[in-house]
């Protein structure tokens, strides 16, 4: 049984750079690699390229399975596929995960030819800039000059804007959702928060964990069920829970009483079961750093002067880790630009993690914008 | 210069707004439902611009048209906008049902040069005779009942203008319409919507 807007079975590759990359941290990798999947076709004249870039614990599976019975497709499978808004039929998408990431890119975990061990604490931070220059040599190597469009939510977004910044003519479109041009004070607090709770823990070992067999299980666990808070909103984390009991009855103890906390504990487990903690780190650090106003007196709008691509920036009522106002700096910034840009503030309960989310309004906005960048390149 | 000039396409009230707005302009086109006003200007007059709705669909018709949309409620101003940045801000069939009206009047002019603003005239004789039978006038341009009308600010043109020369503007420019035609005579008593071109004294 094929599901006929679904990319299918779908296999992940992975790309080799052995030319050196020179990182915003000052550190030099010599070697790198990434994974990556693609889904639909490219063009013959390479127009109908789609990047999408991933948030904080994203990855390059991006839509389909690996196997019929996989439980759970790709992270924006509602999104992607035949006859959805970034339609396969049409463009080629390429879902990569990051430098530094945790699901087959070179990262904290991968093994250090220099030594045989992995590279834990010695893996350079990543800044924002450097995806995007690890990303454009992979559109080097997949023969794609222009990108009709790169797409990204949250920190993906992040990336979606420094490519017009850095690149600007290797993207026709961005669209920037759920996003920000830098973290407030607030973000970054969590950010730490987060941090310390991995940084604290007993079985960090300094970052070199993995020489001791163990996982820093407890402090990832512990960022996560905080990052997840953030993500959903008062009234969707009401409605889904409210003060529901799982026996009905007070029990006066410190172990799960309302399904909230059930619910948090076990997205927290299963997230350490599977994400790796140095890059936890390295992610939210990125997302600290982020600041492409930095290098342009502090003026979002004159970075974004260097842009030539036209922008669909979305935000959610209720993302108050995002929250609108932010991205309202970003079309504020690209209005005094003069640039291209339209902007939808989107009715949702769900927080910032509304961005992931099948909702109409939504997606009919993001399937009339790919529409109209289909045409353009004739996709 | 000879850009194909395709006006059938258009509402006449919007028709003769664009007949208003000069080639190679930039225009913010408040209000500006689904996007036809630009999508035109864009294409017959090389008008460069932005519309600004609230309604999350007229924003989806504004993406499929291919005009830039900021979805925005005009009652809590245009502060996504700087000083002086377009030729002419538009607000369409918008204005009687905003709460502030001298807010927007003014930052229509803080960021642009020339206002349009067009807008049902209560003065329409049908309205005076329904009033004068002891009803709410109900008509084409005012299409609701007392009870479900989201117009808060009806006015006539003669009242406009008094506004206009209370908020130190002036009018350079008026249309009134009936039905899509231009009535001459006896506008404000003859005439259902009014358009009216003003700027700074």
């Amino acid at each position: 049984m094929t599901n006929p807007s679904s990319v299918g079975i779908v296999t992940a590759q992975k790309a080799v750079f052995d030319q050196p990359i020179a990182l915003s941290s000052g550190v030099t990798l010599p070697r790198y690699e990434l994974m990556y999947e693609t889904y639909g076709t490219l063009n013959a004249n390479r127009s109908n390229a789609i990047l999408i870039c991933h948030a904080l614990s994203g990855h390059h599976h991006v839509a389909g399975r690996y196997e019929e019975t996989d439980k759970a497709p790709g992270w924006w499978d509602n999104m992607i596929g035949p006859g959805k808004p970034i339609d396969t039929n049409r463009f080629f998408v390429i879902g990569v995960n990051n430098l530094g990431g945790c699901h087959g890119s070179t990262g904290p975990s991968s093994i250090d030819p220099e030594t045989g061990t992995p590279f834990g604490s010695r893996f350079p931070l990543v800044l924002v800039r450097d995806w995007v220059e690890t990303q454009a040599r992979l559109a080097d190597q997949l023969g794609i000059h222009q990108f009709a469009a790169i797409i990204g939510g949250s920190l993906g977004g992040m990336q979606a804007l420094r490519w017009t910044i850095t690149y600007p003519q290797r993207v026709r479109h961005a669209l920037v959702i759920a996003s920000a041009p830098k973290l407030t004070a607030q973000n970054i607090a969590f950010n730490d928060v987060a941090r310390q709770a991995i940084l604290t823990d007993p079985d960090f070992h300094g970052g070199d964990f993995y020489a001791h067999n163990t996982v820093p299980r407890r402090g990832l666990r512990l960022a996560r069920m905080l990052g997840h808070i953030t993500y959903l909103s008062d009234d969707g984390m009401g409605e889904k829970f409210g003060r529901l009991l799982r026996s009905g009855e007070y029990r006066y103890s410190y172990e799960v009483e309302f399904e909230i906390e059930s619910y948090l504990r076990y997205q927290g487990d299963k997230f350490s079961d599977y994400f790796d903690a140095n890059t936890y780190l390295l992610m939210t650090k990125a997302l600290d750093y982020f600041d492409p106003a930095r290098h342009y007196g502090g003026d979002l709008a004159v970075a974004m002067k260097e842009a030539i691509a036209k922008f669909l920036v979305i935000s959610f009522t209720t993302d108050w880790r995002f929250a609108p106002e932010r991205s309202r700096e970003i079309v504020k910034a690209l209005l005094d630009a003069r640039k291209h840009v339209s902007y939808a503030e989107i009715e949702s309960a769900h927080g910032h993690d509304a961005f992931l989310m099948e909702d109409e309004p939504y997606h009919k906005i993001m399937r009339a914008y790919l529409n109209r960048v289909a045409e353009e390149v004739g996709a | 210069m000879n850009a194909p000039m395709n006006t059938q396409s258009l509402r006449p009230d919007l028709r003769n707004v664009a007949e208003w707005i000069k080639p190679d302009s930039t225009v913010l086109d408040l209000g500006c439902g689904d996007g036809s006003l630009l999508s035109w200007l864009a294409a017959n007059k090389r008008v460069q611009g932005y519309g600004v709705e609230i309604d999350v669909d007229s924003v989806t018709a504004c993406i499929e048209k291919h005009v830039d949309v900021i979805q925005t409620d005009l009652e809590s101003g245009l502060g996504t906008f700087e000083d002086n940045t377009f030729d002419f801000v538009v607000l369409s069939l918008t204005i009687q049902a905003m709460h502030n009206i001298e807010n927007i009047l003014a930052e229509m002019l803080r960021v642009g040069k020339t206002g349009i603003v067009t807008f049902p005239n209560f003065g329409f004789w049908e309205n005076r005779w329904q009033l004068a039978l002891g009803r709410m006038p109900v008509s084409e341009t005012i299409p609701y009942e007392w009870y479900n009308t989201p117009n808060i600010h009806l006015c006539t043109i003669y009242d406009f203008g008094l506004l206009l020369n209370k908020l130190g503007m002036q009018s350079t420019g008026q249309i009134v319409m009936h039905q899509g035609a231009t009535v001459h005579f006896l506008p404000n008593l003859r005439g259902s919507l009014a358009l009216v071109r003003f700027d700074k004294v």
